[in-house]
């Protein structure tokens, strides 16, 4: 007979099979025999938490920023509920999440025990799926399958529910067989033909953009690489999302910036007058289309997409492709290679007047703001920071609100996997605990997180976290004393009815820093920034640095609600744009 | 709804409404009912009826029947976010009016009266394979099966002649001739 193993056990042998190195806990009573067994598994490290939704973001910075998946182990109840934000987040934005949550012995399931709560049922709509284990003959398979569910097609979070006995329970285990890569395989349903009319419609395009979004990111490193020779042979612009920032090189000449309802000028144009939409890994969110039926109305759409749910759900489109991004774009690249070498040349001419529209539209600076010298504007402080960190790799979280938007405006991105935001659910308190998961997955590189005063305080435990293992991140806070975004939106939609958006009471972040045993730095000065942001990247350890800048500026362009793309507002330092500013504040 | 003081876009107009039955194959696993029904409440999608069931003993494969309301685009969502779910195996969708399938609900109508109005009643339900289960000189127990509409006008019309009580199973569905769903 074959040694027993407990379920403690067990879970530990699946981690090892599935080449785990971290996971991001916090113990409790349903948890403990799986904590007992952490000492004999000198290959899997556990970063100790503060808060469960922190050991949540931290494993979707770490999965993000490295591509494999993040691994968080958390206890029944409050463990579990806690964790419900981080698992919607990751649900959002398709990140591989595998969650292991204790539960109370299987006797007392159902009978309101202590730290009892329907931990599957809570946590079914915000996974892609969730295992109750019942019997411990059926756990080694479960961990697996969760591995695979996680990781393959279109990403996302899953849990699996360990009552406390079942941890105890023993069973056989199997050494498991990775299979091989099959991440993608299975979901690429695309035909030939798919290819050839998305060929034939490239080479008719007189007006193109390639829209792209996350799913270059999931789809791997490799992807971006394809992705740049695609758009290069064929010519054409190139416009992304929030999650799909960093995919295609940010200071590229071909790339016309972040779309949607604060992207540039020239992208939300060039999506509502171009005559093909080429869409690459992204969902047509309604942050990025805008009103719906005034959305690119001119242009035949094309999708590329791994999930098939994501097509038409939305957007009506006229070819749809079914399968991994790098996978369909290799086949394309593959047959306008083989088919048409003159398609490059041909393309270049054809879309040469839609190059000078670009141009002009480009003009307008639509990222433009007026720079002061008396107080440090936020995009300002964004420029500085990416001109000063340029020069090395390095990975930016944000927290959600206007900082966030700033960040992806003015910080440029030339690698995927540098850029961790929470786009879908939008979670505020999400940056500080993704650059722990971050730093984790690359100890030696600099990690930002840029900051807003309110979000930052919702999970500025975790610089405990930070302390304890020499994580040396940056948090680089951009404190205007407001819920910025909210207080924009008052401003803008709500006659100024500034309806408890300041930030009342804020800590002395400098003060907060030194209590945490990290080091504190204030800015308040522009002629003092640059220094200060070098004293920032050269401390060999964590820093928080309040950065404080002028509460009344605004984040432009701006789509307001129920606007087509070609009716942005623009920034105050555009003389046009104030009469379209007066003009939009009376529509919104 | 519709006030311009949003962050959201405002709906869209909504196209036309199609009844739709949709036939899932799923593992009989604990909690996958709660996964399909949860999927349509999650996102506002409607259930007019359900029928669920275990077919399979061996494969332990249940057949779900949903008859569900929507546009086109919202129906074929359904179908796609139904295939995502892991321990769903196949998904059928059929139009009510498609002539290649069959739809069958059946009920229990308890009627009680005198007997000159429970044959008046038994009358009324000789279109539909009735089954008299159980019979007193005040009452009758009849099984009845038809189409949903079908039903819902037996009922209306049995009203008055002593129906008290009625239950129903929901629409199941079959097609015709000799090819299954693959």
């Amino acid at each position: 007979m074959s040694k027993l193993y407990t379920g403690a056990e067990i879970v530990f042998k699946c981690l090892e099979d599935q080449e785990v190195e971290y996971i991001f806990g916090y113990p409790g009573g349903a948890v403990l025999p799986i904590y007992d067994e952490l000492k004999n598994h000198s290959s899997i490290k556990h970063i100790l938490v503060r808060h469960e939704q922190g050991a949540g973001h931290a494993a979707e910075g770490y999965a993000r920023s490295s591509g494999k998946p993040g691994v968080v182990l958390v206890t029944s109840g409050p463990g579990a509920t806690n964790v419900v934000t981080a698992l919607t987040d990751a649900y959002m934005d398709s990140i591989p999440l595998v969650c292991i949550s204790g539960q109370v012995p299987t006797h007392l399931i159902g009978t309101d025990a202590f730290q009892e709560c329907d931990t599957t049922g809570i946590t079914r709509p915000c996974t892609k799926h969730n295992w109750l284990v019942k019997d411990i003959k059926e756990l080694p398979k479960i961990m697996h399958e969760a591995f695979k569910v996680a990781t393959t097609g279109r990403p996302g979070p899953v849990l699996i529910d360990i009552p406390k006995d079942i941890q105890f329970a023993k069973t056989n285990y199997t050494k498991f067989k990775k299979e091989k890569k099959l991440n993608g395989k299975k979901h690429n349903k695309f035909s030939e033909n798919e290819i050839n009319q998305l060929i034939d419609l490239i080479s008719k395009a007189k007006k193109p953009v390639v829209y792209t979004g996350g799913g270059v990111i999931n789809s791997g490193p490799q992807a971006s690489e394809t992705l740049k020779e695609f758009v290069r042979l064929i010519g054409f612009p190139i416009t992304s999302t929030l999650q799909g920032l960093g995919a295609f090189p940010g200071d590229d000449n071909q790339f016309i910036g972040m779309l949607g309802m604060h992207g540039t000028y020239e992208a939300n144009n060039a999506m509502h007058d171009c005559d093909l939409l080429i869409n690459i890994g992204a969902r047509f969110d309604d942050r990025i289309t805008g009103k719906i039926d005034e959305f690119s109305p001119k242009s035949k759409k094309v999708h590329i997409d791994i999930d098939p749910s994501s097509i038409n759900k939305i957007i009506k489109v006229d070819l749809a492709i079914v399968g991994d991004v790098n996978e369909v774009i290799k086949s394309a690249i593959k047959k306008i290679n083989k088919k048409q070498n003159g398609l490059k040349d041909s393309n270049k001419q054809r879309i040469s007047k839609w190059w000078e529209q670009i141009q002009k539209w480009r003009t307008k600076d639509s990222l433009g703001f007026i720079n002061s010298d008396k107080e440090i504007k936020p995009q300002h402080a964004v420029k500085r920071l990416y001109e000063l960190t340029k020069n090395q790799d390095t990975f930016i979280t944000t927290e959600v609100g206007q900082h966030q938007m700033w960040a992806a405006q003015h910080y440029k991105f030339n690698k995927p996997n540098r850029w961790m935001t929470s786009g879908g659910l939008g979670t505020m308190g999400y940056g500080l605990p993704a650059a722990v998961g971050v730093q984790i997955a690359h100890p030696d590189k600099l990690v930002i997180d840029i900051a807003g005063e309110a979000s930052v305080l919702m999970t500025i435990q975790e610089m405990s976290t930070a302390v304890q293992y020499n994580l040396p991140i940056k948090i680089f806070i951009l404190n205007n004393q407001y819920m910025g975004m909210v207080r924009q939106w008052q401003e803008l939609l709500h006659e100024k009815n500034y309806s408890e958006s300041y930030s009342e009471a804020l800590p002395d972040f400098v003060k907060l820093a030194e209590a945490y045993g990290c080091k504190g730095i204030k800015a308040d000065n522009p002629d003092e920034l640059d220094d200060k942001i070098k004293e920032m990247i050269d401390y060999n350890g964590p820093v928080i640095f309040d950065c404080h800048v002028d509460p009344n500026e605004n984040c432009f362009p701006m789509i307001p609600s129920g606007k087509p793309h070609n009716q942005m507002i623009l920034g105050p330092s555009d003389k046009e744009e104030n009469k379209i500013t007066g003009k939009g504040k009376s529509l919104v | 709804m519709s006030s311009p003081k949003s962050a959201y876009s405002i709906p869209t107009k909504k196209g036309k409404l199609d009844t739709h039955i949709f036939v899932v194959w799923v593992d009989n696993e604990s909690g996958v009912l709660a996964r399909v029904v949860g999927l349509f409440s999650g996102r506002g999608y409607n259930i007019e009826s359900l029928a669920v069931a275990e077919v399979d003993a061996t494969k332990n494969i249940s057949r779900i029947t949903i008859v569900t309301t929507g546009t086109p685009q919202v129906i074929d969502q359904i179908k796609l976010q139904l295939k995502k779910l892991v321990p769903v195996h196949k998904v059928a969708d059929f139009k009510r009016e498609d002539k290649n399938v069959i739809f069958k609900e059946m009920a229990l109508l308890k009627i009680v009266a005198q007997k000159k109005k429970i044959d008046k009643c038994l009358k009324e339900c000789k279109k539909f394979n009735p089954v008299i289960l159980d019979k007193t000189n005040k009452s009758v127990v009849v099984q009845i099966t038809a189409l949903r509409r079908e039903i819902d006008k037996m009922s209306k019309k049995l009203k008055p002649l002593g129906l008290t009580s009625t239950s129903r199973t929901g629409a199941i569905a079959m097609t015709r001739g000799a090819q299954t769903f693959k």
